[in-house]
């Protein structure tokens, strides 16, 4: 069986949503490998085991110390150690930079922003904000993907496997940019906007109060996400941006509250399975793509949703 | 100091975008500036005027590949600041993917001598697939500094903050650099009237692949590493259930997301 490899990047003490998903599309296609980065604890040992990992490459050096180059050079050196039919990799800004790069040292094609990949590579991807879906392989080297949130349901493997740990030379991995400084930013205990399978986002009739929206994402389980006028404003940070300059996002629900819905918002969500929309204005474009609409003041709706959803949660 | 914008002959995002032909590819009438590139052009052109501008020998070269119509993109650089352009035109270009590109843009630019800054958009509007800068550093063996939010330059060394979901990096480097700039670095400045007309004045060289060494198989749709299988348009999303709120909006709400299975 041939093996698939997936970049495993500081889960910490535990593997994320998105790498549990990574490993399990991975045995879709053949046996998971992983090219692992950061402090394995016995727990995430454990857990790649159940997730059907049976060996483990590691870095010879720190990759932490520069941006994407480090990363990409242990990518492409567990690749030539494992010779994959494919390698896997979050789709995250740095997960697609790395990919970039590992693509040009292995002579292979990459295709990011996967929403699914099939067992003979066949990479499914949405195009232009959302507005094509199209089929892709890649036609040479070994196809390197990253691959969105929420493409599969994260299981573990029928049979777990105990990893065997390989190191990897990562080599020289030539000019890079120093990390000199890196600020935590403090945890909000959501989801994250890009994992979430429930996303609240408010916009420009918020008026800067994001109270109402965080109130509903917290009762629904969700992400809290914002229109480009509220991260303008400075009303909330940037990274909270789903559209065209922000985040893409495919949740299950999406609610929009005193959002417009142009076109730069409606690129960020529009593949969302179900949407709400929530707007005092009934002339905003945000209805024309709704599920459920209500012409109203979020101020007063998204409190009282939220309250009815504890009260039948008891 | 020569710093290199990069620019793209893009779609217009604020309108429908469509895919065209077999094998699939972008429909490229109704094209302009790719509206994430305009960040770069400013974060050039405020770098270089920090150096004293034009007068004092510093550079900004809007460089673009793609068929003839795209030296808009190059043209519209010069507009808002751009001192030249240079533009990759041959037919063969037409459907490249990012290892194409990078292939092309990374020839070219080695092709202009000493490049102190490599400056590019924190994506594509069209491909939105954001791999070609890191494979241009990758290509031209350049550190690079990419996603940032803020950047400057101190004699030789650059420094940059890069903005995470968990986390906020300060990046350092030495010039020559390799850097991609998001929509939260400036705000972009539009060409003026004495900005126009002092564009018509600026030259824009125009250089084929075999100029640059590199084979039309290389390239394009037939040198490609990736190719599109099939394409189909996505159906457009119908309108559902509107509802005024009578002052039980709340609970409706709550009511249609029971009935989705979504509690």
């Amino acid at each position: 069986m041939p093996t698939v490899l997936v970049f495993i990047d500081h889960p910490g003490q535990a593997l994320h949503k998105g790498q549990l998903e990574l490993l399990t599309l991975a045995r879709t296609i053949g046996e998971p490998v992983a090219a692992f980065n950061g402090d394995l604890t016995d727990a995430v040992r454990t857990t790649l085991g159940d997730y059907g990992v049976g060996t483990l490459y590691r870095p010879s050096a720190d990759l932490d110390g520069a941006l994407v180059a480090p990363k990409a050079a242990f990518v492409a050196a567990a690749a030539r150690a494992a010779d994959p039919a494919a390698v896997l990799l979050p789709n995250t800004f740095e997960g697609k930079e790395i990919a970039a790069r590992t693509g040009i040292k292995l002579d292979s094609g990459v295709i990011t922003d996967a929403i699914g990949v099939s067992a003979d590579l066949t990479v499914t991807k949405s195009v232009l904000a959302g507005s094509y879906t199209v089929q892709a392989q890649v036609g040479r080297g070994t196809p390197i993907v990253t691959v969105k949130a929420n493409a599969v349901t994260e299981a573990p493997a029928d049979a777990a496997a105990v990893p065997e740990v390989t190191t990897v030379d990562v080599g020289d991995f030539g000019p890079a940019a120093r990390i000199t400084h890196r600020a935590e930013k403090a945890a909000s205990g959501r989801p994250a906007l890009t994992e979430a399978r429930v996303v609240v986002a408010g916009g420009r009739g918020t008026g800067g109060d994001f109270s109402p929206i965080e109130d509903l994402a917290d009762a629904l389980g969700g992400a809290v996400g914002a229109s480009r006028a509220a991260t303008d404003a400075g009303w909330i940070e940037h990274s909270a941006q789903v559209g065209q300059t922000g985040q893409t996002v495919s949740p299950q629900l999406y609610v929009s509250a005193g959002i417009s819905g142009a076109i730069q918002q409606k690129a960020g969500m529009q593949t969302a399975k179900v949407i709400v929309a929530v707007n005092n204005d009934a002339d905003s474009p945000v209805f024309e793509i709704a599920d459920f609409g209500i012409v109203g003041d979020l101020a007063e709706v998204l409190p009282q949703a939220a309250a009815e959803i504890r009260r039948r949660k008891g | 100091m020569n710093i290199v914008v990069l620019v793209k002959y893009v779609p217009d995002a604020q309108f429908d975008r469509h895919l065209t032909g077999d094998p699939a590819t972008v429909d490229r009438s109704e094209s302009i500036l790719s509206e994430l590139d305009e960040y770069a052009i400013e974060s050039a052109l405020q770098l270089a005027e920090e150096r004293g501008g034009p007068k004092a020998g510093n550079r900004v070269i809007a460089l673009t590949m793609g068929p003839a119509a795209a030296a808009t993109a190059v043209k519209k650089a010069l507009q808002i600041g751009a001192t030249e352009g240079l533009h990759v035109n041959d037919d063969a270009l037409a459907g490249s993917d990012a290892t194409g590109t990078s292939l092309v843009l990374a020839a070219a630019i080695r092709s202009l001598g000493d490049v102190d800054l490599v400056l590019t958009g924190m994506a594509s509007t069209d491909g939105e697939t954001s791999l070609v800068p890191a494979q241009l550093a990758e290509r031209l063996g350049l550190p690079q500094l990419t996603f940032v939010a803020s950047l400057e330059l101190d004699g030789t060394t650059v420094r940059a903050r890069r903005d995470g979901d968990t986390h906020s990096d300060t990046l350092e480097a030495e010039l020559p650099a390799l850097v991609s700039v998001t929509d939260q670095i400036n705000e972009p400045r539009y060409p003026n009237f004495k900005g126009i007309i002092a564009a018509k004045k600026k030259s824009v060289a125009t250089v084929t692949l075999a100029d640059l060494g590199i084979q039309p198989t290389e390239v394009g749709t037939a040198g490609a590493w990736t190719a599109v299988r099939t394409a189909e348009a996505r159906p457009p999303r119908s309108q559902g259930t509107i509802i005024n709120d009578e002052g039980d909006a709340g609970i409706r709400l709550v009511d249609f997301l029971a009935a989705q299975n979504l509690l």
